[in-house]
């Protein structure tokens, strides 16, 4: 994995607003520094304000305000076509009225190499993506996969250090979706290029990046690496947007010197979590706990935390028995029950106990 | 699994071959299919078919010398006309009878033959229209001798040329408006001859036609692209506001609109006041706008801009930004990517509004009859004016020719681009 | 007040010939008379002189005005060949007429028994003007009006009045635009009357390829400053406007504007051309009968000068001359205005039927490839 530690960013967004319409921002106030050779993943709902970031590090979109670098240099006013950046898009925007090589060809031949290096790069290309025999043939006559295939060697073809991909899995099917991932994935670590992916599909983030910045609401809640944004997220959105989560809502009684701080549920209860974005004594927070980490009828003192729950269904997944509870004030507390002897006679609406370790509980802002 | 033992036929259930069987099914579906597009069928049959059919019988239709002097017809096929001698007593005894018959009060027919002939040589008229009041008062022969002698028109039954005319025109059909459609006529010795040049014109109205329609296309094209790409790339808002701009000569009655450019491009006009009072144009030099080729190019450019903008809008709007889009990041300046990707891209758009705008302008008639002048006027307003005098004929002939090349026009579209690739928005 | 047709009808009457099957009748006790004529002051003249006094006596009547004269022929013609006929009485001009007369579209005439005699007796035959009756040798007319194609010019614009037609093709006396008929007829007799051909030499001249390359000949020198109308109303509404500086057009049209619109022109009466507008009725119609009997009526002496009241056109019966009085409304003395007045008539041209009705086809063609060019 590449580190953002050392030397100049390829690319920085420093303090770049944007908005369309003078009224409402859609991208705040954006800072991120992406390292060279590194994977980086914005991911976010709709409207989040990703995709517009992307745009303007393309250049087809001005950034309101501040200011973005390329290398050091700054490119607000350098129009897209001088940027050098390769860029893959959603329906991946191959040209209908080109063949597979023409469109291969089109990034070499606006740059005036000879026909012969185009041919040899566009062969080369093909290669890559494992489809040497489809020059020939039009877009239109290729499959969703391969479509996608050309669309990124087309996106490589010119030797760009930085790579853009706008959603460029999501018209594909879930089984094509995850073996084109670990395609990109190798393309990226072999060729070392500078990859900025835009997507809404966490598990696709998860997967494939360096680090993933979540953005809601134009902000970048949380930029991390996939394992610390799963296991230590700083937001409630950033915790219910990665993976899945559940939350249990209390008011703080203490906070303890090591961080630790006692929260009482709605039923009263007492449990310990482990503070990490959370107010004064008093104030509300939201809890999350991943469902995994919480264990079905612990044994009393065995951890810190017990409370009492209702089964509220039962779904049989083979592996695992997914099991919806209610507990305090929430009816969609999941606990994943390994399919293991003893746990066959749980039945819905019955009472049972859920614990959990102080360290797996963070307590976040309240929802 | 195909069974390779399965017997020749196969049957349904009870026994009948599942051929029939699902012929019978389909030739319900067919049937239910078939009424309900009657009723569309006949409309077209009845309002479209049939017009066009009859017009093009019309263009070689040549009945009057057929039925009203059928005798005569009969007789002159007996007589030589390259010998140049008159036909016999004969002939003249059955024209001057079947002119009585053909005079009846009430039944007085044989006026249309005189008109019909005169088509084809000035003079006819009269001679038939005083001929028949003559052959009336005569009741013996011998008619060839006393029709000669008609005064002043008589001269004419004494002419060759009259009798070989007679007797081409009997035929039931006849070339006669195509080649005058053309251009030519035969001449008196039976001979296919292009007319004299002054009263040449159908040539070179089709010429003008053809080249004035391109041009106006061409403008079409010209002005239309951008504004359906800016309909197609605009905020909706404003794409909106634009696109009633673009329909508002649809909504706009034509009188409404020729009194526009009257407003704006004739003499006094606004165009030519505000040349003169910028200093561009003394008042005496004024540009003639209108009444003339200008104005017909101006208005059916106006006129036919949203059949070119139509389709090559409902086209642009197909293509996703994200082509330009793509281009631009692989290193395309703007307009490489618009000439590279955008413009073959809307080539079928260009296609479908080029046909259409091409078609509907060969055919105008209404705009460059209030605006064209005499230098501006189309093939159609001739064959307006032929359907006024009465020459259906010619006018059928001139119409078929125009539909000829209309067709051919498709047939080229269809050849190049494919009509099923037709989108007209 | 001549021919100009709405062109795009006759297409469209084509294309319904076929469908339209039988006809409808008016199936009320009145009986309704379509009676097709030129609309505006023309249609009112004939209302206040025929129409209203005949359906005031008449109880049973009730006329209809239809104003598509304008394309009639060609209208009629469709509606005869659809065997669809609506209309019952048609306003035309003579040729129109004679046209419609070969062709068969309208119904024969019988003067002395369908029409009434003049006051004295003077049978109809007789009463109207000589000739009138049958243009060129069809007997489906009968005239109501002498009218005449004559110039009117603006007395403001021009430095010297015109006093000849030959003014028209003066462009150094005349500078300016003019206005002419989008057709032959008129403008070639015009055209050589002003060569130097003698008004009795006019049609043998005609007659000769030369004679007609002659009257283009001088067409030709004018041809840049002349403004084309094909609507009587054109002209006056040049004029009016400032457009043209002199015009052709028919006489009652340029009353119109000079007596009661009070615009600045003026008559040139010399080689005024007259015409005859008239009535057919058409074959096939569903009420020929009270036709037939309204016409009667509406062609005898006095309804004829009557018209005369309203607009400035000529009764086209001997016996209604003298009975020409004041204009309805503006109280003038119509007889002065009447282009048959002496004082108007001193050179004049009567439309040749027989001629044009021969040469109207060649020469419409040549005069069309003349003006494309």
């Amino acid at each position: 994995m590449v580190g953002s530690s050392s030397g100049e960013p390829m690319v920085r967004f420093k303090g770049v607003q944007k908005s369309y319409d003078g009224e409402i921002l859609v991208v705040k106030d954006l800072n991120l520094d992406i390292a060279p050779g590194e994977f980086v993943t914005m991911l976010g709902p709709s409207g989040s304000g990703k995709t517009t970031c992307l745009m303007m590090l393309a250049g087809f979109e001005p950034a309101t305000h501040g200011e973005i670098y390329l290398n050091g240099e700054p490119i607000n006013n350098v129009p897209p076509h001088k940027r050098g950046i390769g860029m893959v898009f959603q329906n991946y925007a191959l040209f209908p009225h080109m063949t597979v090589a023409e469109n291969l060809a089109f990034p070499l031949e606006v740059r005036g190499m000879n026909k012969a290096d185009q041919q040899a790069k566009v062969k080369r290309a093909l290669e890559m993506v494992e489809l040497p025999e489809m020059g020939g043939r039009r877009p239109a006559q290729l499959s969703g996969g391969q479509q996608q295939r050309v669309a990124v060697a087309r996106a490589l073809v010119f030797d760009p250090q930085l790579i853009l991909m706008d959603e460029p899995l999501g018209a594909l099917d879930k089984q094509l979706r995850e073996q084109m991932q670990y395609e990109i994935k190798h393309i990226h670590e072999s060729l070392g290029v500078t990859v900025v992916y835009v997507t809404h599909d966490q598990a696709e983030a998860l997967t494939m990046s360096d680090r993933i910045a979540v953005f809601d609401d134009g902000i970048i809640q949380q930029i991390s690496s996939p394992d610390v944004l799963y296991e230590k997220p700083d937001t409630s959105f950033v915790a219910q947007f990665i993976g899945e989560n559940n939350k249990l809502g209390g008011t703080i009684e203490k906070v303890q010197k090591d961080g630790t701080c006692v929260v009482k549920l709605s039923t009263g209860d007492m449990v310990k979590a482990k503070g990490v974005n959370i107010g004064e004594v008093g104030s509300r927070t939201t809890m999350s706990l991943r469902p995994e980490r919480v264990t079905i009828n612990p044994k009393a003192k065995s951890v810190p935390n017990i409370v009492e729950g209702t089964i509220a269904e039962l779904i049989y997944l083979g592996d695992h028995i997914r099991t919806r509870m209610t507990v305090a004030d929430s009816d969609e507390f999941i606990v994943k029950i390994p399919n293991a002897y003893g746990h066959a006679a749980l039945k819905e609406g019955s009472k049972v106990k859920v614990g959990w370790e102080t360290e797996d509980c963070r307590a976040l802002d309240p929802l | 699994m195909e069974n390779t033992t399965a017997p020749a036929t196969l049957v349904t259930a009870d026994g009948t071959p599942l051929k029939a069987s699902l012929q019978r099914a389909l030739r319900q579906r067919r049937r239910q299919a078939f009424m309900l597009v009657l009723p569309l069928l006949v409309f077209i049959f009845v309002l479209f078919i049939m017009p066009i059919a009859t017009m093009l019988t019309r263009s070689v239709d040549n009945p009057e010398v057929n039925s009203i002097l059928p005798r005569t017809v009969i007789a002159l096929q007996s007589w030589d006309e390259t010998t140049g001698e008159l036909p016999s007593e004969e002939v003249f005894k059955t024209i001057a009878a079947e002119f009585v018959a053909g005079s009846q009060p009430g039944k007085k027919v044989i006026n249309k033959v005189g008109k019909r002939l005169n088509y084809e040589l000035p003079g006819m008229s009269s001679l038939f229209r005083t001929s028949t009041r003559k052959i009336r008062r005569m009741k013996t022969g011998p008619y060839r001798e006393k029709m000669i002698n008609i005064k002043i028109v008589g001269k004419r039954w004494a002419d060759v040329a009259t009798w070989r005319l007679l007797k081409r025109e009997g035929d039931p059909v006849t070339a006669s408006y195509f080649l005058s459609a053309m251009d030519m006529r035969v001449d008196s010795k039976g001979e296919i001859k292009s007319k004299p040049v002054d009263n040449q014109i159908y040539k070179f109205l089709f010429v003008r036609t053809f080249l004035m329609s391109i041009g106006i296309t061409f403008m079409t094209i010209l002005l239309g692209y951008p504004i359906a790409y800016l309909l197609a790339t605009l905020p909706m808002r404003h794409a909106a506001l634009l696109m009633i701009l673009v329909l508002l000569p649809f909504w706009t009655s034509l009188l409404v609109r020729t009194s526009a450019w009257m407003v704006l491009l004739g003499n006094e006009g606004v165009i030519n006041d505000l040349l003169v009072w910028a200093g561009f144009l003394g008042d005496k030099s004024r540009l003639a706008l209108i009444n003339n080729r200008t104005g017909t190019f101006v208005a059916m450019t106006h006129i036919l801009l949203p059949f070119m903008i139509l389709p090559l809008y409902s086209v642009m709007k197909t293509i996703p930004p994200s082509y330009m889009r793509a281009a631009r990041s692989m290193g395309a300046t703007q307009l490489r990517a618009h000439i590279k990707v955008y413009f073959p891209l809307t080539l079928t758009g260009i296609g479908a509004g080029t046909l259409l705008v091409f078609i509907l302008a060969i055919g105008y008639y209404i705009t460059p009859e209030l605006v064209g002048g005499q230098s501006g006027v189309f093939i159609s307003n001739q064959i307006a004016g032929k359907f006024d005098s009465g020459n259906w004929g010619l006018a059928s002939a001139l119409g078929a020719i125009l539909f000829v090349f209309v067709l051919l026009l498709y047939a080229v579209y269809d050849k190049i681009i494919g009509i099923d690739k037709m989108k007209l928005g | 007040m001549k021919k100009l047709f709405t062109k795009g009808t006759a297409l469209a009457a084509l294309a319904v010939a076929g469908t339209l099957g039988a006809g409808v009748t008016a199936a009320s006790a009145e009986t309704t008379l379509t009676v097709v004529s030129w609309g505006g002051a023309y249609t009112a003249s004939q209302q206040g002189a025929y129409h209203a006094p005949y359906m005031a006596a008449n109880k049973g009547i009730k006329i209809v005005n239809d104003d598509s004269a304008s394309g009639a022929l060609a209208k009629l013609r469709a509606q005869v060949e659809a065997k669809n006929v609506t209309w019952d009485l048609v306003d035309m001009v003579a040729s129109d007429a004679i046209t419609a007369c070969d062709d068969g579209l309208v119904e024969q005439i019988n003067p002395d028994k369908d029409l009434a005699a003049a006051p004295d007796g003077t049978p109809a035959s007789k009463d109207f003007f000589a000739g009138t009756l049958n243009p060129g040798g069809s007997n489906c007319f009968i005239p109501q009006i002498v009218y005449s194609t004559t110039f009117g010019y603006r007395t403001d614009k021009v430095k010297v009045a015109p006093t000849s037609v030959c003014d028209v093709f003066d462009l150094k006396k005349i500078p300016g635009k003019r206005a002419l008929e989008k057709k032959p007829i008129n403008n070639i007799e015009w055209a050589l009357l002003c060569s130097g051909v003698p008004k009795d030499k006019l049609y043998e001249v005609m007659s000769t390829k030369e004679g007609i390359d002659k009257a283009f000949a001088k067409l030709d020198t004018i041809k840049s400053e002349v403004v084309w109308w094909t609507k009587g109303a054109q002209t006056p509404q040049l004029l009016s406007d400032g457009e043209v500086v002199i015009g052709s057009t028919y006489n009652g049209r340029l009353f119109a504007a000079i007596e009661e619109k009070k615009q600045p022109i003026a008559m040139l009466w010399d080689y005024q051309v007259f015409d005859l507008d008239g009535w057919v009725v058409p074959k096939g119609g569903k009420n020929t009968a009270e036709v037939m009997k309204y016409l009667k009526f509406a062609t005898d002496t006095q309804r004829l000068a009557d018209q005369a009241k309203f607009i400035s056109y000529g009764p086209a019966r001997y016996s209604s001359g003298p009975l020409v009085g004041k204009h309805g409304k503006l109280g003038i003395d119509m007889k002065p205005h009447m282009p048959t007045n002496a004082k108007n008539a001193k050179t004049q041209l009567l439309f040749n039927y027989e001629w044009w009705a021969d040469n109207r086809a060649s020469l419409d063609e040549r005069f069309n490839a003349w003006l494309a060019k």
